[in-house]
């Protein structure tokens, strides 16, 4: 398998080293009259870990769903090279179909759809092939969403919400799977979370969305030590946590 | 006895004809989330134009397969017309296919007119344990039960029939996957036409075809149909099978005039006892 990017939606001006694999300019999505993104802009860099977070109904879904061109914006421009993946909010399985059956349709219109670098990545995965994806636990779910997703060989992987409804504990295992998935195979990482503090943690930058617009972005680090961020996101950043 | 096994044989065969056309209305239901009311059209064009075919001398077999593609492309033209604007909700489409159902009566009369037309079948009779049956129905059971083993082999192993499993399971994920859900929705009305139109050209043989037995064919699907919730095609067999043997029996051991409602009677108070006995706790999880 090469790793050329096949589906480069547009090549944009410059080279193809260091260019972003997702960039995003003046997006703007409306849901009838309600406008969710108003003129967001953002990108990510190749192997690079980015993580979006911001308050419920901020627009993150929307963004992530924009991006694999589900909701179709009604301005601006998103630019996608390689291939993009998505770990939609939720988990989205088959629920009628076998585990193994959920990672093949992951692999639609590939004609490589061998599942094994994924059980490779994802070892629990293997012993589940069978089982029917309705009957696990959110965790084991969350994994096959993940799966899923990398069936597709991405070069970008949009991850929505990789905590919601996990225990700590399941949590740490999934963020340890992501986090090796991009040191060592380079695969770039969009991380929408809900919980900031491993999002944090597991990315290198991060951008703040408020009410559809991009309000603050920058190297996780400083974002952690500027108190507006932090006293709104990691739980209080003056003080003691409640 | 003899006599029981002729009805049992009979009443089997009309069932499959229920049954097939309930399996197609499963198909297109499952997936697109769209009762199609044209499906008992696609059984009509498909015998009509299999006596089309054989009046002009092709072969039997070949004519009846030719007919089963033009169920095939009746069942397509339906599903562009219905759901292919995207967004298209499922009870639009319901709507628009009962239009379509009207609208293809006029091209019917138009093409072969409101007379009944019958296709000549399978002849005589051949013993089954003795007991001499029309070779006619045994056809319909034997390629009754090949198309759904067919059918539970194309959902169950090929990959484009997990793909429309997945598509049936999860749109938003379909779409998440990079499924064109719109595509499949049109795969699955062509599979609605082409087992709509085996119904056809097999039961032509049965009883004389005219434009408008759709109405009787769809009630027999529809029942069938929803005995599996509309979504389980081997249960659309077991509820069509189950119905046809109904309506034969109160037609020959009762009165002939109660054959349909009875079976419909007689269906719907299994399911008002299967529901009252199956717990709900199991609705879909993901
Ligand atoms: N399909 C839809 N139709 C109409 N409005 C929608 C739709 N999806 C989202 N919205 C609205 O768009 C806004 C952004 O929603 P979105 O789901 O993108 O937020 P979010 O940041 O992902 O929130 P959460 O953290 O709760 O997941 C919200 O006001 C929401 O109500
Ligand atoms: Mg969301």
């Amino acid at each position: 398998m090469s790793n050329v990017p096949e589906t480069a939606v547009d090549s944009g001006p410059g080279g193809p080293h260091g260019e972003s694999v997702i960039e995003v300019a003046d997006l703007v999505v409306r849901y009838g009259a309600a406008t969710a993104l108003q003129g967001v802009s953002f990108s990510v860099g190749p192997g690079e870990a980015v993580a979006l977070v911001g308050p419920n109904g901020a627009g993150k879904s929307t963004l992530v769903n924009a991006l694999s061109g589900i909701v179709r914006p009604a301005s601006g421009t998103i630019r996608i090279r390689g291939r993009l993946a998505h770990v939609p909010e939720g988990r989205q399985l088959f629920g009628e179909l076998s585990v193994e059956d959920n990672l093949l349709i992951g692999a639609w219109g590939r004609s490589d759809r061998d599942p094994a670098p994924v059980y490779a990545v994802l070892p629990e995965l293997r012993g589940l092939a069978r089982r029917k994806a309705a009957a696990l636990s959110g965790g084991q779910q969350q994994m096959v969403a993940i799966g899923r997703a990398l069936m597709a060989r991405p070069d970008v992987i949009a991850v929505d919400e990789l905590s919601l409804g996990l225990a700590p504990k399941v949590v740490t295992g999934l963020a340890a799977h992501l986090r090796a998935l991009n040191a060592e195979r380079g695969t770039a990482v969009l991380l929408i979370e809900q919980n900031a503090r491993l999002a944090f943690d597991l990315c290198s930058r991060a951008y703040v969305l408020e009410a559809g617009r991009m309000v603050v972005s920058g190297a996780c680090e400083e974002l952690a030590r500027s108190n507006e961020v932090a006293r709104a996101y990691l739980g209080g950043g003056t003080g003691e946590e409640p | 006895m003899t006599q029981f096994l002729m009805f049992l044989v009979n009443g089997i065969a009309i069932g499959c004809g229920f049954a097939l056309v309930g399996s197609g209305l499963v198909a297109v239901y499952r997936i697109t989330g769209v009762v199609n009311f044209a499906q008992g059209m696609f059984a009509v064009v498909a015998a009509l134009s299999a006596t089309s075919f054989v009046a002009l001398g092709i072969w039997h077999g070949v004519a009846e397969l030719m007919a089963v593609l033009v169920g095939g492309f009746a069942g397509l033209a339906t599903g562009v017309v219905a759901v292919g604007r995207r967004g298209t909700q499922p009870l639009t489409a319901l709507l628009v296919t009962l239009a379509v159902g009207f609208l293809a009566y006029a091209i019917e009369v138009l093409v072969w007119g409101d007379q009944p037309r019958s296709l000549p079948g399978l002849d005589g009779r051949a013993a089954l344990l003795g007991v001499p049956v029309q070779r006619q129905y045994l056809l319909v059971i034997a390629v009754t039960a090949v198309v759904f083993v067919l059918l539970w082999l194309f959902f169950a192993r090929t990959y484009l029939g997990k793909a429309l499993t997945a598509c049936a399971s999860n749109p938003y994920a379909a779409r998440v996957v990079g499924i064109d859900v719109t595509r499949m929705a049109f795969i699955a009305f062509a599979l609605g036409g082409v087992l709509g139109g085996v119904a056809g050209v097999l039961v032509a043989p049965l009883r004389p075809i005219s434009f408008d037995s759709d109405v009787s064919l769809i009630v027999g699907g529809f029942a069938a149909a929803i005995f599996g919730g509309l979504t389980r095609p081997m249960m659309a067999l077991a509820g069509g099978v189950l119905l046809g043997i109904t309506e034969v029996m109160i037609r020959a051991y009762g009165d002939a005039s109660y054959g349909t409602v009875g079976a419909l009677v007689f269906l719907i108070a299994i399911m008002i006892w299967q529901s009252a006995r199956r717990p709900t706790l199991h609705k879909e999880a993901v």
